[in-house]
C-alpha cells in the first residue's frame, strides 16, 4: 500500500492525463435535474469527477450494468428469408476507471458479480466490464445518517473492494494505492507519491467518520436462523403495509440486478435489450396461466429482504446483500426502513433461537436426570 | 467470452396442429448449422427458450427426444404475445432457439426403477420426450416398468393422439388414458380425473419406484394424497414447474424460490425438494 498525495489544483490535470488510457466515469451535477444533484457517468473530454460531491441518488451500478443493454442486433425476417442474429457493439469498450466511487457501493460490485459469474453461465457484458474497470473510490466523510455500511461488512473507509483509495482533505486528496492495477492508473494519472504522514492522516479520518456513524442494526442471528420460519413469520403483512411496491429501493440499490429482456425494432433492424427490472411487481412473477405465487403484495416485498438477508447468504455464504448504504430508506416514498425489518426479523430470529437453546437445556436436564 | 444470450437460428420445418380447439400447435424445427445442431445437446425434461426476432423469447418445455434430433418438438399452447405470433407462423420460417436449459429429468436415478408418468393437459410435452426416449429399443431395458396416465378435458383436447395409441398397441408400457367426460359411446379408454384414474390404475411404490408429475397446479394437488397412500415417499416424486422466466441461465433473478432458480436449479424438482422451499411456485 502506496500513499498518495495529490493537491486539488492538481487533480484536473491529473484526470485529463489519465484519460489518455482510460474512459473516465465519476460524480458530476446532473444536467437533467432541477436541483443538480450527482450521477455517476462516463465523462467526455475536458470534464473532470467532482470529488466534493457528497451522495448520488442512484448508485453507480449502471457502469457495469447499464439500465437498458443491447445483448444482440438482429433484422427482422421477412418472407421465409433468413436473418442473422448479430453481436452488440459493447464489446468495444475501453478499460474504464471508475473515479470518486464510495468504497461500499464498490463493495457492492463485488456481491453482483457473484450472480453474473456462475459455474455454468458467465454474462460476457457485465464481466468484461468489471475485469477491466479500475476503481478509484473516494472515502465517505459526509455520511448521511441512514448509512450503515460498516454494520455489513464494509464501510466508508473500506479498502477490500478497491484499486486507490482516496480521501478528501482541507487543500488536497490523500490516499493509497492498493493494487496492481491502482499502480497503473496513477501512474497514468501522474498521482504524487505521499508520505507516512498522509498514511497516519488517513487511519485518523477513517476513525473519526467511522466514530459518527449511529450503531447499525443487530443480524446476528439470521445466518443460523431456519429459513422457513423466517420466511412463514406471521410479520411481513404488518411490514409492508405502506410499501406501494414502486420499486424505487430496487432501482437505486447498488447490489439489486433483476433485469428483463425485450425487443425494440424500428423498421427492418432490432435489438434484445435487457432493462432493470423490480421484482416489486406483480406480472415479474406472474405465470402464463395467470396463477402468481406472490399475488399478495406483501410477498413481494417479503421476497426482496428475505433474498438480500437470507436467501442470498444462504446461497453464497459471503454475507448479507447489502452494503448498507442506505438508498433504498432515502427513496422509499412511504418510509420503509430496511434497518428496522433487519431489526425485526433478527428479534423474531434470536427469539426462536432462545426458545430453541432452551428447550435443548430443558432436554439436557431431563437426560442429567434420567442418567442419575 | 461467448454471448449466452444469442439463440441459434433455426428453421421451422412442420407445424401440426394438436386439438380440437386449435389452441395447441407442434413445432419441429431444424438447426440452419450442423455446429449448432451438435452444441444443442439436451436430455428429457429440459426447456429452451423460443426466440421471434423482433416479438421476444419464451421458455417451452422439449417435447422431442434426444433419438429423435436432428429435428426438435415444441408443443405451444397460444396464451399471449410471443405464442399467439407463433401461432401465426408457417413451415419455413425463420427464428431462434436458445438452449438447452435448466437440469432435466435425474436419467441416472430414474435408470433401473419402475416408472409412473402421470401428465395432465398440455404440460404433458417434456414427458412425451422422456416416455419417447424410454421406448427406444436401445434405451428401454434401462427402465422396468413403464405406466403412465394422462388426461385432458376432452377427447380432442387429448396431445399426439396417434402416438398414444401406437404406445398402446406395442406394449413396451402401460398407457391408461382418461378424459373428463366425453359423450362418445365407443370411447375406448377411461373417463374421470386423473387423481381418480391414478388410484384405480396405478401401481403402488414398492420402494423402487419414481413417479414424475406434471400438471395443473389442481391435479397436483388432489394426486399428491394418492401417490402417498400408494406408498411413494415425497423423494421419489418428481416434479417440473413453470416460473416466470426470461434469462434462463440463473442471471436476471425472475423465477427465484427462495434461494432456488427455476431455471438453473430446476425445473425438475423432487417433492421433498420443494418441502424445503418457501414454496413460491
Ligand atoms: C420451464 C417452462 C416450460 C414451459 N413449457 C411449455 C410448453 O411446453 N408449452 C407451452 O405452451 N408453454 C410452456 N410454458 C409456458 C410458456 O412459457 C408461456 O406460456 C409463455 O411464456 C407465454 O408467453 P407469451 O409471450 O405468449 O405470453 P405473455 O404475453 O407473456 O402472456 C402470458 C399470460 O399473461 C397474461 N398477460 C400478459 N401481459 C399481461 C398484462 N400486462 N397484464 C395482465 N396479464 C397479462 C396473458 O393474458 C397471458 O395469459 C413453459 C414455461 C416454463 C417456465
Ligand atoms: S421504495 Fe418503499 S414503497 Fe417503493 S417498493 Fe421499495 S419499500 Fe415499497
Ligand atoms: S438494500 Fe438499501 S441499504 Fe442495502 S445496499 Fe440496497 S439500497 Fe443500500
Ligand atoms: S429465468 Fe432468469 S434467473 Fe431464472
Amino acid at each position: 500500500m502506496k500513499p498518495i498525495h495529490i493537491k486539488k489544483e492538481a487533480f484536473g490535470p491529473a484526470m485529463a492525463k489519465a484519460m489518455e488510457t482510460y474512459a473516465v466515469a465519476g460524480p458530476v451535477p446532473d444536467r437533467e435535474d432541477a436541483k443538480r444533484r450527482h450521477l455517476f457517468r462516463c465523462l467526455e473530454k475536458g470534464e473532470t469527477p467532482d470529488l466534493e460531491y457528497t451522495a448520488t441518488q442512484l448508485s453507480p451500478k449502471a457502469l457495469l450494468f447499464p439500465q437498458a443493454e443491447t445483448m444482440f442486433r438482429f433484422k427482422v425476417p421477412s418472407g421465409g428469408k433468413k436473418a442473422p442474429f448479430l453481436e452488440a457493439e459493447s464489446f468495444k469498450e475501453r478499460p474504464l476507471a471508475v473515479v470518486g466511487i464510495r468504497p461500499y457501493d464498490a463493495r457492492a460490485f463485488d456481491m453482483l458479480t457473484l450472480n453474473f459469474d456462475s459455474k455454468d453461465y458467465k454474462d460476457p457484458f457485465f464481466l468484461k466490464r468489471c475485469h477491466q474497470m479500475v476503481r478509484v473510490g473516494l472515502a465517505d466523510t459526509t455520511l448521511k445518517d441512514t448509512n450503515f455500511s460498516t454494520a455489513c461488512g464494509t464501510g466508508p473507509f473500506d479498502t477490500t473492494a478497491l484499486d486507490i483509495l482516496l480521501a478528501k482533505t482541507e487543500d488536497a486528496y490523500i490516499g493509497t494505492v492498493i493494487t496492481a492495477k491502482g499502480k497503473s492508473f496513477a501512474a497514468a494519472a501522474g498521482f504524487e507519491a505521499g508520505s507516512a504522514e498522509d498514511t497516519k492522516a488517513l487511519a485518523r479520518m477513517k476513525q473519526e467518520a467511522e466514530s459518527r456513524m449511529r450503531p447499525g442494526p443487530d443480524f446476528s442471528a439470521l445466518a443460523d436462523a431456519d429459513t422457513l420460519d423466517l420466511h412463514g413469520e406471521d410479520h411481513w403483512a404488518r411490514l409492508a403495509f405502506s410499501c406501494i411496491n414502486c420499486g424505487s429501493c430496487t432501482f437505486s440499490c447498488p447490489t439489486c440486478w433483476c433485469f428483463d429482456i425485450q425487443d425494440e425494432v424500428t423498421g427492418n433492424d432490432g435489438v434484445r435489450l435487457r432493462l432493470w427490472d423490480t421484482c416489486m411487481t406483480d406480472l415479474y412473477s406472474a405465470h402464463a396461466s395467470g396463477h402468481n405465487p406472490r399475488q399478495e403484495r406483501f410477498k413481494r416485498f417479503r421476497n426482496r429482504f428475505m433474498h438480500k438477508l437470507k436467501y442470498f447468504p444462504d446461497k453464497y455464504g459471503q454475507g448479507i446483500m447489502c452494503v448498507g448504504c442506505g438508498r433504498c430508506i432515502d427513496n422509499c416514498p412511504v418510509g420503509i426502513d430496511i434497518r428496522t425489518i433487519i431489526g425485526e426479523m433478527n428479534a423474531k430470529a434470536a427469539g426462536a433461537a432462545k426458545a430453541a437453546g432452551t428447550a435443548k437445556t430443558g432436554g439436557t436436564d431431563k437426560a442429567t436426570e434420567a442418567a442419575s | 467470452m461467448t454471448n449466452p444470450y444469442h439463440p441459434y437460428p433455426v428453421t421451422i420445418r412442420d407445424i401440426r396442429t394438436e386439438t380440437e380447439d386449435k389452441s395447441l400447435k407442434t413445432f419441429t424445427f431444424v438447426f440452419d448449422s450442423p455446429e449448432d445442431e451438435s452444441a444443442f445437446d439436451f436430455t428429457c425434461g429440459q426447456f429452451a427458450m423460443l426466440s421471434v426476432q423482433g416479438v421476444g423469447e419464451i421458455p417451452i418445455g422439449i417435447a422431442s427426444s434426444p433419438t429423435e434430433k436432428p429435428e426438435v418438438k415444441f408443443t405451444v399452447f397460444n396464451t399471449g404475445k410471443v405464442t399467439s405470433h407463433l401461432h401465426r407462423m408457417k413451415a419455413g420460417d425463420a427464428m431462434g432457439i436458445r438452449g438447452p436449459l435448466g437440469n432435466g429429468f435425474p436419467m441416472d436415478r430414474l435408470a433401473g426403477k419402475n416408472i409412473l408418468i402421470i401428465g395432465g393437459g398440455f404440460a404433458f410435452t417434456t414427458l412425451r420426450s422422456f416416455i419417447e426416449s424410454a421406448r427406444q429399443p436401445e434405451n428401454r431395458h434401462r427402465f422396468k416398468n413403464i405406466d403412465v396416465v394422462y388426461g385432458a378435458r376432452t377427447p380432442g383436447m387429448l396431445l399426439y393422439r396417434d402416438e398414444l395409441a401406437a404406445w398402446e398397441k406395442s406394449g413396451d408400457i402401460n398407457v391408461h388414458i382418461t378424459v373428463d367426460a366425453t359423450d362418445d359411446q365407443d370411447w375406448p379408454y377411461h373417463t374421470g380425473f386423473v387423481p381418480a384414474v391414478t388410484e384405480r390404475c396405478a401401481p403402488a411404490s414398492d420402494g423402487n419406484t419414481l413417479a414424475i408429475v406434471c400438471g395443473p397446479p389442481i391435479m397436483i394437488k388432489f394426486t399428491r394424497p394418492v401417490l402417498r397412500d400408494l406408498g411413494y415417499r415425497d423423494e421419489d416424486i418428481l416434479m417440473s414447474l413453470e416460473n416466470r422466466m426470461k434469462c434462463g441461465i440463473g442471471m436476471c433473478g425472475r423465477c427465484n424460490i427462495g434461494r432456488e432458480l427455476v431455471c438453473h436449479d430446476g425445473p425438475v424438482f423432487t417433492l421433498a425438494e420443494l418441502n424445503g422451499t418457501p414454496g413460491e411456485f
